[in-house]
This record gives structure tokens, C-alpha cells and sequence, in this order.
């Protein structure tokens, strides 16, 4: 037994202290699980509810457009889906969050299929520009049939996601950490690989003798199944799933959100949405200067940093040994591992 | 009815494909997704909003002055904002989403959000086949082909227009041959800011002026290039008409028809590209690698 603790705080003395990126996501799980302790606030917790719901879906996008390089301008789809139809279960079937919000990933991930099938002969900008038809294309349905969809009003009176207030926060919290590992362990695994590959180069890919079709069409599915989670946990949380949930601006925030954090990451996006959702909210102070703020935000820091925030910072902090490419603090002289000197 | 669909048609259509067309030049030219393209057609509105209505000069004029400002606007933040991060395709994509969010926010903060409009050029309409045809519709008509036949004989018969559709095709040989890419990027920007700072000169007097204006007509925009091929000046101008005439119908025929009019015209690019994956008139490049 004191083997084992010894060998575990070896393993974390030499894996986790040593970089400041991974104590740097340690201290993100520690804080975000341990807050509820120092502050209870409703209004704080709030805010950080729906920071991870929107995490949540940040990191899918990077899932699909990020790792196999189909840019997706209609992720909303995915989220209305989950919404809509956690929210028509919950009314309808009388479903409890925790079967209507997988079953709405479920229909998510059938909205995955059906438009990534038509999307697969597409590619490049193409593909961005027509998959931001799909959620436009859906909301003109919602507004056409308002007695089923609720029409402009959207579908009200759901079920809460827990009791009370610290309930929902753990929740949402512990399901952002958990899909958002689980999606970072995807796209470590030999899947995760072949997704780079596809968008590296497909053509060699399929030369080397991978269905790069069906990789694809599993990565819209993955994509849209996190997706969906997340427009339900929103339906469930706020209450309602209306039309906003479809909007262009929806879909135009995740792609701002992942590709300020940094694409290719999952940590990139997941990271720009606690930083950019909650000085979204701090800038109501100024309300008429807020979206304007948001938007020069964007602008300026794009023009110093054009691969990402957070990608930016970690070369900042950690260098690249040159001969065995593991990853060092950027204040050591040499390698932690062989030894090279590190310049 | 029949010819109301063919006027709302044919108005539609020709905004849509003019301001298709300067979206589908500076992409060719510099592969810039201008997502803010639209946004250029919002502010020139509410500059000719501010001529008119404001300073009480001839919308003419006001037009004419709309559109050199707007253009100085676009090849200014092109400068700031666009060209030292135009080798980060995803980076430029959401800069210009920042850039048109930026200035739908200047706009709402100086105007409001209140809907405005702004005085016909001519006032009066005939009758055609005891239809009320506005004059106004038929200056719009005719001032978007004219502007249409303009573009066409500068892309085909000047020099800047031989280096125009030389970068387009090739860009590397391009440069080779001694064209300075920069220049004809920052050219091609000017032209297509211009077409849609006009494209808001002709249309402004049919509208109402709002700062989320250029949200609806830059989805369209990107259906018509995407249906008529990128970086095809033909494509976009069949492409424009039929998305165009497919709205009119879609109002005019169906009930609820306002609502799905952007769904069934969305559906019907959807259409095209599952049958041809290059658009109409778009070329099949092989795969850039």
C-alpha cells in the first residue's frame, strides 16, 4: 500500500509538477470542484453553469473542425437538436433530464448523419459555407410550425436538471471535465490520429488504406453527440430551448470561442470559453460597449496571436526538447529527460 | 402576381449577385473569407442615411459619397486587421466575423436600433399590365445590371483585370510573371468593398435600414457563390438570379412562405451540391495539398 501511494507521488512529482501546463489544468479541476466552498453565490455560479455547457460544446467543434479539418459554420444544429428535442421529450414523454438529454444527443447525433452524408463530397470553404445553411434551414421549419416547436416563443416550463442551484453546478461541472477528458483521450487515441492525418492530408491517408469516409462521418457523429449534451443541459438549465438556440450568432460564437483558445488543442477552446464568456459578462457593466469590447478583444489579440491564446501561451512557458521532443519548462537550460541542451 | 414575383425576383436576384460577386473576387484573389462583406453594405446605407437625411444633400451625391467612404473604411481595416494575419485561414475568418460585429455595434450606437429609410431617387410608378411597377425598382434593376456590365468589361478587357483573373487562377505564376500579389489583393479588396458599398447605394431606398441589416442578405450571399461556384463571376450571377426568384416564389406561393423563404433557397444550394460539389460554373480543382 505505501508502495503504491510512494510510486503515485513519484509519478505525480515528475508527470504533473514538472510542467506548468499540467498544473496548470490540475489547479483548473481543483478550483472549479472546490468553489462552491469558498463562495455559494447564485449569480456566480450561474454564469459558471453556463461557462461549462458552452465549454462543453467549444471543445466538440474542435473535435470535428479542429482535429479532421471540416469546417463546421453550423454547429448550432448540433445544439438546437440536443435542445429541441431533450426539450420535446421532457414535455411529451415526460422524461427525466437524465434520459432526455442523452436521448437528445442521440437525435443530435442522427442530425450528424443526415447532413454529414450530403458534406462528405464537400470540402474547404465549401463545407463551411453549407453547413451554415443547416441550422437556418431548420429554424425556417420551427417558424413555420410554431404548435409544434412553439414557434418565435420556443418550448418553455422544463424540468430542472437538479433541486437546487449547487446541484446543477456540479452537474454541469463534473460532466464538462468528464466529456471534455473523454474527448482529449479520443483525440489522443489511434482515432484521434487518423482525424489529424485527414486533415494533413486526406489524400495520403486513403492512400494508406483508411476509410477516411467513414472516419469522417464518425467524427460529425462524436462532434454532434457532445454537441447535443450540451443543448440539453442549456434547455434543461435555462428552462426553455427557443429559436436562439439555431441562430448564425450561435454558430458564429463557437468558431470565435475555439479558434481564439486555439484549434487542435480541445484544452484551447474549453480554456477561451472561462476566459471570454465570463468578460462577456463582466463587460455589462457598459452595456451598450459590450459587444463591441467582445469584438475588439478579438480583433487585437488575433493580430499578436493568430494560432490562438493558448497555444501562444505554452510556447511561451515550455520549450520542445529539440532531440526527443518531450516538453520542458522554458526556464531549464537542458532536457528533463536526455539531457540536451535546450535552447 | 406573376409579375410581382418576376420584379421581386429580379431586384433580389441582381443585389444578391452583385454583392456575390465582390465576395467571390476577393476570395479568389486572396482566398479571404470576407465574412464582414455585408457589414460594408450596412454601413454604406447608413451613410447615405446620414447624406440625406442629416446633411440634406442630393441622394445622388450622398451615394457617390457613401460608397468612396466605405471603400476607405474597407481597405483600411483590410490593412489593420486582415492582411498581417492573412496566412491563418481560420484566424482572418473570425477577424472579419469581429470586424462585422464591430461595426454593427458602432452603428447601433450611433443610430440606435430604430428602423430607418431613406427618400426614393425618382418618385412615381407606371403601370405595367395594370401592375404598379415603382420607378424606383426599375433605377434599381437597371443601375445593378449597369454596374454588373461595368465590372464585367474591366475584368475582361483591361490590364488590371488580365492581373485580377491571372491571380485568381494562378497565384504563384502570377507572381512569377511580375504581378505584385499585394497590390492586386489590396486593389481586388478596394473593388469588392466598392461593389458592396453600391449594391447598398442602389438597394438602400427599397429597404429599412437597421444594424443587423447585413446578417440575412450575407447568408444568401454565401448560398449564391456556394451554389454557383467559387470564384466564378458567371456562376454568381446565374447563381444570384436563381436563389432570387426562388425566394419571390417561395413568397408569393406558399403560406408561412416569409418564413421557409431562406430554408427552400438554402435547400435548393443544398440541392446542387450533393448532384455537382463545385457549384454551377465552379471548376473541380484537384485537391490543393
Amino acid at each position: 500500500m505505501g508502495f503504491y501511494l510512494r510510486k503515485l507521488f513519484t509519478i505525480f512529482k515528475g508527470e504533473v509538477l514538472v510542467l506548468p501546463s499540467r498544473v496548470a489544468v490540475l489547479l483548473f479541476f481543483l478550483v472549479l470542484l472546490l468553489l462552491p466552498v469558498v463562495s455559494q453565490d447564485p449569480y456566480l455560479l450561474r454564469i459558471l453553469i453556463l461557462t461549462s455547457i458552452f465549454a462543453i460544446f467549444a471543445a466538440s467543434w474542435d473535435l470535428l473542425s479542429g482535429f479532421t479539418g471540416q469546417m463546421n459554420f453550423g454547429h448550432a444544429l448540433f445544439f438546437g437538436v440536443g435542445a429541441y428535442s431533450a426539450a420535446l421529450l421532457n414535455l411529451h414523454a415526460h422524461l427525466p433530464p437524465w434520459g432526455s438529454i442523452p436521448l437528445g444527443a442521440l437525435a443530435a447525433v442522427l442530425a450528424g448523419l443526415i447532413i454529414g452524408i450530403p458534406c462528405l463530397r464537400l470540402r474547404g470553404t465549401y463545407l463551411a459555407l453549407t453547413t451554415l445553411a443547416f441550422p437556418i434551414i431548420l429554424m425556417g421549419v420551427v417558424f413555420a410550425i410554431p404548435q409544434v416547436t412553439g414557434g418565435e416563443l420556443g418550448i418553455s416550463g422544463l424540468a430542472r436538471i437538479s433541486g437546487s442551484r449547487l446541484g446543477d453546478y456540479y452537474i454541469t461541472t463534473v460532466l464538462m471535465l468528464g466529456l471534455c477528458t473523454i474527448m482529449w483521450k479520443i483525440t489522443d487515441s489511434n482515432t484521434g490520429i487518423i482525424f489529424h492525418a485527414i486533415r494533413e492530408d486526406e489524400l495520403a491517408v486513403r492512400t494508406a488504406g483508411i476509410n477516411t469516409t467513414r472516419y469522417k462521418l464518425l467524427a460529425f457523429c462524436l462532434s454532434g453527440f457532445f454537441a447535443g449534451i450540451s443543448g440539453g443541459l442549456y434547455a434543461h438549465f435555462m428552462r426553455i430551448a427557443g429559436p436562439s438556440t439555431l441562430e448564425v450568432s450561435m454558430s458564429f460564437t463557437v468558431v470565435i470561442w475555439a479558434i481564439f483558445g486555439g484549434i487542435v488543442t480541445i484544452y484551447g477552446p474549453v480554456a477561451a470559453v472561462f476566459i471570454l464568456f465570463p468578460l462577456l459578462e463582466f463587460f455589462r457593466f457598459w452595456p451598450e460597449f459590450r459587444m463591441l469590447m467582445f469584438a475588439l478583444v478579438i480583433l487585437f489579440i488575433l493580430l499578436y496571436m493568430p494560432n490562438g491564446l493558448i497555444p501562444w501561451i505554452r510556447d511561451k512557458i515550455e520549450t520542445e526538447c529539440p532531440r526527443c521532443k518531450i516538453r520542458n519548462v522554458a526556464t531549464r537550460k537542458t532536457c528533463r529527460v536526455c539531457t540536451a541542451a535546450l535552447d | 402576381m406573376i409579375l410581382d414575383i418576376i420584379i421581386n425576383g429580379l431586384i433580389g436576384g441582381s443585389i444578391y449577385a452583385l454583392l456575390a460577386i465582390g465576395f467571390s473576387l476577393i476570395y479568389g484573389i486572396a482566398r479571404i473569407v470576407n465574412l464582414a462583406h455585408t457589414a460594408f453594405y450596412m454601413v454604406a446605407s447608413y451613410c447615405i442615411f446620414v447624406g440625406t437625411s442629416k446633411l440634406g444633400i442630393h441622394p445622388g451625391w450622398a451615394m457617390l459619397a457613401a460608397v468612396f467612404l466605405v471603400t476607405l473604411l474597407g481597405l483600411i481595416s483590410y490593412k489593420l486587421f486582415i492582411d498581417p494575419i492573412r496566412e491563418h485561414e481560420a484566424a482572418v475568418l473570425i477577424a472579419t466575423i469581429a470586424l462585422a460585429i464591430a461595426l454593427q455595434e458602432v452603428m447601433l450606437l450611433i443610430f440606435t436600433g430604430d428602423y430607418l429609410s431613406v427618400p426614393s431617387l425618382i418618385d412615381g410608378y407606371r403601370t405595367i399590365f395594370r401592375v404598379k411597377v415603382f420607378n424606383q425598382q426599375m433605377l434599381t434593376f437597371g443601375a445593378a445590371l449597369a454596374i454588373l456590365a461595368a465590372l464585367w468589361l474591366l475584368l475582361k478587357k483591361t490590364r488590371l483585370g488580365l492581373a485580377i483573373r491571372s491571380s485568381a487562377v494562378a497565384r504563384e505564376v502570377a507572381t512569377l510573371m511580375g504581378m505584385n500579389e499585394s497590390r492586386v489583393a489590396m486593389i481586388t479588396m478596394g473593388i469588392s468593398v466598392g461593389l458592396a458599398a453600391l449594391t447598398g447605394a442602389v438597394i438602400v431606398p427599397l429597404t429599412t435600414l437597421s444594424p443587423f441589416m447585413w446578417m440575412p442578405p450575407m447568408i444568401m450571399m454565401m448560398a449564391v457563390v456556394v451554389l454557383g461556384g467559387m470564384g466564378s463571376i458567371k456562376g454568381s450571377f446565374a447563381g444570384g438570379y436563381i436563389l432570387g426568384f426562388a425566394e419571390s416564389l417561395v413568397v408569393f406561393l406558399i403560406p408561412m412562405g416569409a418564413f421557409l423563404k431562406g430554408s427552400v433557397a438554402l435547400s435548393i444550394m443544398i440541392l446542387v451540391l450533393v448532384i455537382r460539389p463545385q457549384g454551377l460554373f465552379g471548376i473541380a480543382f484537384e485537391e490543393e495539398r
